[in-house]
């Protein structure tokens, strides 16, 4: 299949690609940024949160608490309050999301195993708020099983009598609430339609800006041979990327990889077609690179707040989770999540196999339905 | 009878309700030199291109080596060179680069080819020059090489002249000349009149029409309705105004230091002398002229 006439097409696109720092750049450099972005920037775990104190009993056993707290790195005791007209002026400013007030009667009522707290949280940003919540109740439930373990060393009772404070909470695949573990395969996803998208729709449109297009026609090369020998470079590099962003995101952020890598290479060679198939199909509607780049964006954009890549699909409208059915990135997603983070098999992702696969097919022939030798 | 390399029926193009070639029959023997003259949006890129298939005529009909243009232009194509107004080169590449993926894509691996291809054009010593970096004449000249890197019998140039000086120009021509001895039938397209006089038979385009194709000698001699003369009056701008009101001067135009008219034949030089004289413009010198491809333009394009 691959004859020489797609090899000196292919030879000549690496040496294009190599000679031109930009995209090189935009090949090598991108994913490594985007991945730094994404896994540390734009992520929503909740570290130093601002929280105000209002420690009403100012006892060792209080201060006991707070300095669970503290251990967790997850809050930071900005203030100490001593009304609640201190700590909502607080909480408005923005200067602290947080409160936690203890009761005068904090250090009886623990003996008694009936200690209550107060957690005041401002709910205006639902993620740091959600966040802190259950985060609190997690604090509070190690601190309280430490306390029963220590009473329960001291005074010889069993440990079997119930903790001071029961919150209970089970976390699956991400037990640190890591966001990176999350983005982490996404971006993935997110690059390999980008940049395959955006450079093979611009790879084909600079031939016909530059006029070399009609030159190619006018040889002996076939239609597919063409489309073949230009998208096959970018296959390898899209490859080269994936490969990239899998092994920072395992060694630097530590994101594991459960499942088969075979898997994992097939599923992204299919979603690839996909890519391919939208980059081709922009390319044969654009006359110059810069409509062509358009033109991917304006399904790159949507594709994006669609896929479930920053946002649950299951919290959107019916009508955009039914837009959301025509993305290949959702799809993508699925499966490269539950392949690195569950580490599944065939069957847990084959409905997702299968519409990635009707997506490629359809996409990449009315692409190359459109691409003729012609110049009409 | 000798088959001919290119034979054209009837072939019109619209695009839209433009009629850019309207109707055009002509026959091109192998190992000839053809013109195509006209101004641009005369219709001779979009014959060219569809003489190659990369564009298919509304009506009639072309052959060319033996086929059909359009049904089977990949036919043609594998046999004929193309080399477009553009220079579809790629800047990012070297000469050699450049030459070498044409050939690949024509299936040439051979790199003796390769530099004899390059050598024939006079770019050998050039190969890792960046493309970019080139002037328009030897960009025209890797133009060339890649439209001849597979030896093509017949080789299609598209104003392949435009944009590169006038020395650059002349030796492009020695090269043609070269090619055409070699057998290579070539049409090339043109809106240099002075280039056109190069070639063994010109064709003259306007508005889709093909006027005239014969060899320069026969249209000057048949389309020209009149003689020439070259006409040195002072001043010269009263010469301009006095010249048209004698009888049997048909046309009348500046040329740099003097005028330069086509008047109805059997006009004597004395004729003009008296008439400009009696119009009180003085005379220094009247000499018959050389009729060029554009008189022959000009009286074709008024009809």
């Amino acid at each position: 299949m691959l004859n020489s006439r797609i090899f000196s097409i292919i030879r000549k696109e690496f040496v294009q690609i190599l000679r031109d720092p930009r995209t090189l750049i935009l090949v090598i450099v991108m994913p490594i940024m985007q991945l730094f972005l994404l896994g540390y920037a734009a992520t929503t775990d909740v570290r130093n949160i601002p929280m105000a104190v209002w420690d009403q009993s100012q006892t060792p056993q209080s201060r006991a608490l707070l300095d669970a707290f503290r251990a967790a790195n997850y809050f930071k005791i900005s203030y100490s309050v001593g009304s609640t007209r201190d700590y909502q002026s607080l909480i408005e400013s923005g200067k602290i999301r947080v409160v936690l007030v203890i009761p005068p009667d904090y250090d009886r009522r623990l003996l008694e195993g009936s200690a209550q707290v107060l957690m005041v949280l401002d709910g205006s940003d639902a993620s740091i708020g959600s966040t802190a919540l259950s985060t609190a109740r997690l604090v509070g439930q190690s601190y309280a099983t430490k306390i029963s373990i220590e009473r329960a060393a001291l005074t010889g009772r069993p440990l079997s009598a119930a903790p001071p404070l029961d919150v209970r909470t089970q976390v699956w695949y991400n037990p640190d609430f890591d966001s990176a573990y999350f983005m982490i395969p996404g971006v993935i996803g997110m690059i390999l339609s980008f940049i395959t998208t955006i450079l093979t729709a611009t790879t084909i449109v600079r031939e016909r800006e530059r006029g070399t297009i009609e030159q190619l026609i006018v040889t002996p090369i076939r239609s597919w041979e063409l489309v073949l020998g230009k998208l096959l470079p970018y296959v390898i590099l899209a490859f080269v990327e994936t490969f990239e962003i899998i092994i920072i995101g395992h060694m630097w952020f530590k994101v594991p990889v459960r499942g088969s890598l075979t898997l994992i290479i097939i599923t992204s060679g299919l979603f690839l077609m996909s890519s391919l198939g939208i980059g081709l199909f922009a390319s044969t509607m654009a006359n110059t690179q810069q409509e062509a780049m358009l033109t991917v964006m304006m399904f790159n954009l949507p594709s994006i707040f669609l896929s479930g890549f920053f946002f649950p699909l299951e919290a959107m409208p019916p009508f955009l989770q039914l837009v959301s059915l025509a993305i290949p990135l959702r799809y993508y997603l699925v499966v490269i999540r539950a392949l690195m983070l569950k580490g599944v098999g065939y069957e847990a992702i084959q409905s997702q196999i299968v519409a990635l696969i009707i997506f490629g097919v359809v996409i990449m022939g009315a692409a190359a339905l459109r691409f003729r030798k012609r110049l009409d | 009878m000798i088959e001919p390399v290119i034979k054209v029926e009837n072939l019109t193009r619209l695009f839209g309700d433009f009629v850019a070639v309207d109707h055009v029959n002509f026959d091109v023997k192998p190992g000839e030199i053809v013109g195509y003259l006209g101004p641009n949006g005369s219709g001779k890129t979009t014959t060219i291109r569809m003489l190659l298939g990369l564009l298919e005529p509304n009506e009639g009909k072309a052959t060319v080596l033996g086929y059909d243009a359009f049904r089977q232009s990949e036919e043609v194509r594998a046999r004929a060179g193309y080399m477009s107004q553009k220079f579809a080169l790629y800047d990012d590449l070297t000469v050699w680069e450049n030459l070498e993926f044409y050939g690949g894509v024509y299936g040439i691996h051979d790199k003796s080819r390769i530099k004899a291809t390059l050598e024939l054009v006079g770019l050998t010593g050039h190969d890792s020059t960046l493309t970019r970096s080139m002037s328009a004449g030897w960009r025209q000249r890797l133009a060339l090489a890649i439209a001849l890197v597979h030896k093509p019998k017949l080789l299609f140039l598209d104003e392949p002249t435009s944009g590169v000086d006038p020395t650059a120009r002349r030796a492009f021509w020695d090269l043609i000349y070269q090619l055409a001895s070699e057998g290579v039938t070539i049409l090339v397209s043109t809106h240099y009149m002075d280039e056109a006089e190069y070639c063994e038979r010109v064709g003259v385009m306007r508005d889709g029409k093909l006027l005239a194709l014969d060899t320069p000698g026969n249209l000057k001699a048949n389309f020209i309705p009149g003689d020439v003369w070259e006409v040195f009056a002072e001043p010269l701008l009263a010469g301009l105004d006095a010249l048209p009101i004698i009888d049997g001067v048909l046309r009348v135009g500046l040329a740099g230091d003097h005028l330069r008219t086509i008047t109805k034949r059997g006009i004597k030089q004395d004729d003009l002398q008296n008439g400009l004289a009696s119009q009180g413009v003085k005379v220094s010198n009247i000499m018959p002229g050389e009729p060029t491809l554009e008189d022959v333009f000009i009286s074709l394009a008024r009809g």
